[in-house]
């Protein structure tokens, strides 16, 4: 052997010993959604680039949730990187929990990240997760229907077209119902539509003062159209049908409209899955003339939880599954419709992806959300659906009980406010906001 | 005298059983059948019975994306691991209740079920933490013990009852014999009780198969068992009916064997002792 030779094999041998010694395995925590499944299949990508294998632990949302929460808040170290919402991302941001995501690569270009989503996913200006898709609610609707009905849905419309559109789509006889809205108890089930509902109803969780508001008569408006409307227009048994019931109402032509997370756009227009798949038109969430909408803002977002011992790897991670190039490997192997929309402005930016029908209401719906300012009177919370503290959940869960009751015909609306505001301010003053 | 039944009593008996059972079977049923339908087909309105194109296509979607064998071998451990050593505790702890019995054995027992009582998530923090601190977090060993004092309380149960059915003479005439009290419940009193030990043991290793608060908290990839395999299968945000059916059928198929093949053990061992 040569001294050359020699060289080049030590060389060789020396990277891959030192490859072999910084390949991590991370383990990521993830919920299960067409999406993040399919990132799950495309893993390979990013060990080939770095060298890092990965673990995926797959749960439902709300056991992911419970799981991840116990982990973070106890250190328990099980997850590298763990796949949070836009709720918890502020507060375990605040809490110390997270590691800042504040020294991402330049090519990674977290400027792209759409504003509306970089600041619902950071505390104090630092951003603590990066979104892997994002998403707004929006109208989806059936367009032979509201043909049919002699209507035309604007772009911008509002809540009373909404209510007199879903009469005139009623057809009880074939079973086809104007409108599907969720009703479902839980705070991100039936709780996350009627608080982002009651924002465009000018009505607000708390005042400046942390004090509840269900006595006042925005609530009281929201609920009695809410449930007028239903009564009129929507499904048997809405009290207890959530996004799934919904989608699968009216995937199988059983809706005229569905107001819902934008994600379902590629869900009802794929014609695999859908029945109606080439009749769907969409419009913005509807409002009431009071400068807010009725849309929500959501991302599922990755995390690196602090303490973590293999942070570089994760964040190698992060800004692979989170980055353009991604989205060009899911577009190049399985058409733009499926890419993870509603993070990135350089998507809406493509030209390839504005030839997706849902796009740019999708954009349109994220852009016209601010979660800095949510309400039509001030309000001391970050949100829409929701209020970025912790006691939130707790509380909007037992809220939406009451509001389920309501919607299920087991008591009025005046008795659930009551309770509503009861529940509200025992809790909070127990947590000592008041 | 023997009450004579009638052959439409009979017809009647038998139809009304067949239905009851049918009608207990029908969700395994359902899920069986809708994990051979597609997506589109498993939200049917109304359902599809049996007229549909049947499909393996969710198993083979669910084979790739993961590791079955993986899950079912942790579930074999844990229900196994935890059912064996819960017996093994149980035994004399059960004897004693039941041969030796104290002024205070009924309160032992009430108290013991009534930790079953508790709802889990009620200590969820302390187990966590001792999990850490002990290194036991995402182990089968960890859940073996867990699952284990979860499932004790009933094992003692069914085997105190068990072994009151046993007339103490016998015993008493063993120690007559010379028989160490290890020898006596090993060799007479375990023989005797065979029955019930064994419908304890597949009792408990059903529950702990399919218990679902534990085995997905306290583990994350090494230690998961099926239930968690299951879990991954399950959205509120998306319509994944046809395959969370065919990862449940994966799931409950080797219990569904294990309780046919051992059915008959199964309803002596629950009926011992119920005729006098």
């Amino acid at each position: 052997m040569t001294f050359k030779a020699y060289l080049a094999s030590a060389t060789a041998v020396s990277i891959c010993v030192g490859s072999a010694a910084f390949a991590e395995q991370l383990t990521i925590a993830t919920v299960n959604n067409g999406d993040m499944i399919r990132m799950q299949g495309y893993t390979d990508d990013f060990t080939a680039k770095t060298g890092h294998t990965v673990e995926w632990v797959t749960l439902e949302e709300n056991v992911l949730r419970q799981r991840v929460t116990t982990d973070i808040t106890t250190k328990g170290g099980q997850f590298d990187i763990m796949t949070i919402g836009m709720y918890e991302a502020p507060i375990w941001g605040a809490n110390g929990w997270l590691v800042p995501l504040d020294d991402l690569s330049a090519e990674y270009d977290v400027d792209d990240i759409l504003p509306a989503m970089a600041g619902g996913l950071s505390h104090d200006g630092t951003l603590y997760a990066a979104p892997f898709y994002g998403e707004s609610s929006m109208i989806m609707y059936r367009t032979d229907l509201m043909e049919a009905a002699g209507m035309d849905m604007p772009d911008a419309p509002t809540w009373d077209f909404i209510r007199e559109a879903a009469a005139a789509m009623t057809d009880r006889d074939n079973e086809i119902n104007g409108i599907c809205l969720r009703g479902k108890a839980g705070w991100g089930e039936g709780g996350a539509f009627i608080t982002a509902m009651s924002n465009s109803f000018g009505a607000r969780w708390f005042d400046e003062d942390w004090n509840a508001t269900f006595d006042g008569d925005a609530w009281k408006n929201t609920l009695e159209f809410f449930v007028g409307m239903m009564n009129e227009s929507g499904p048997a048994g809405y009290a207890t049908n959530g996004f799934n019931e919904n989608l699968s109402l009216f995937q199988q032509g059983k809706c005229g409209m569905w107001i819902d997370a934008t994600v379902a756009a590629s869900f009802v227009t794929n014609p695999n899955d859908s029945t109606v798949a080439d009749s769907v038109g969409f419009a913005l969430a509807p409002d009431t003339g009071l400068g807010k909408r009725s849309n929500w803002l959501w991302a599922w977002a990755l995390a690196v939880p602090a303490g973590t011992q293999k942070e570089a790897a994760a964040k190698a991670f992060i800004e692979w599954a989170t980055s353009k190039e991604y989205i060009e490997l899911v577009a190049a192997n399985e058409g733009w419709a499926n890419v993870p929309p509603g993070a990135r402005q350089s998507l809406y930016d493509n030209p390839e992806y504005q030839k997706v029908p849902f796009a740019q209401m999708t954009l349109d719906s994220i852009l016209s959300a601010d979660p800095n300012d949510s309400t039509v009177e001030p309000s001391p919370y970050v949100g829409i659906q929701f209020a970025a503290i912790p006691e939130f959940a707790g509380i909007a869960t037992e809220v939406s009980q009451e509001f389920s009751a309501v919607y299920a015909g087991q008591q009025s609306v005046d008795e659930a406010l009551a309770k509503a505001q009861a529940i509200t301010n025992e809790a909070m003053e127990a947590a000592g906001y008041r | 005298m023997a009450r004579a039944v009638t052959s439409q009593r009979k017809a009647i008996n038998t139809v009304v059983a067949w239905a009851i059972g049918l009608l207990i079977f029908f969700p395994i049923l359902w899920t069986i059948l809708t994990s051979f339908k597609t997506e589109a087909q498993a939200i049917a309105s109304p359902p599809i019975f049996l007229n549909f194109d049947w499909t393996l296509e969710n198993y083979a979607v669910v084979q790739e994306r993961s590791n079955y064998m993986r899950f079912l071998w942790n579930s074999v451990i844990i229900a196994g691991g935890s059912t064996l050593l819960g017996v093994l505790i149980a035994v004399p702890a059960a004897w004693s209740m039941a041969f030796v019995p104290s002024k205070r054995t009924k309160d032992i027992l009430l108290w013991m079920l009534s930790t079953k009582m508790l709802p889990a998530v009620g200590v969820l923090y302390p187990i966590y933490l001792l999990f850490i601190q002990l290194g036991l977090l995402d182990s089968r060993a960890g859940l073996v013990i867990v699952i284990m004092l979860i499932n004790l309380p009933i094992i003692v149960w069914m085997l105190y009852t068990y072994f009151r059915e046993i007339p103490g003479e016998i015993l008493e005439a063993a120690r007559m014999d010379g028989a160490t009290l290890r020898e006596e419940i090993i060799y007479v009193l375990t023989p005797m009780a065979i029955p019930g030990i064994a419908s304890t043991i597949l009792l408990n290793f059903i529950l702990a198969w399919n218990e679902a608060f534990w085995t997905l908290n306290l583990t994350a990839v090494n230690a998961a068992p099926l239930t968690a395999f299951i879990a991954s299968y399950s959205s509120p945000e998306g319509l994944f009916f046809a395959k969370l059916s065919a990862a449940s059928t994966m799931a409950i198929a080797p219990i569904l064997i294990l309780g046919w093949f051992s059915q008959k053990q199964l309803v002596r061992g629950l009926t011992f002792g119920a005729v006098k």
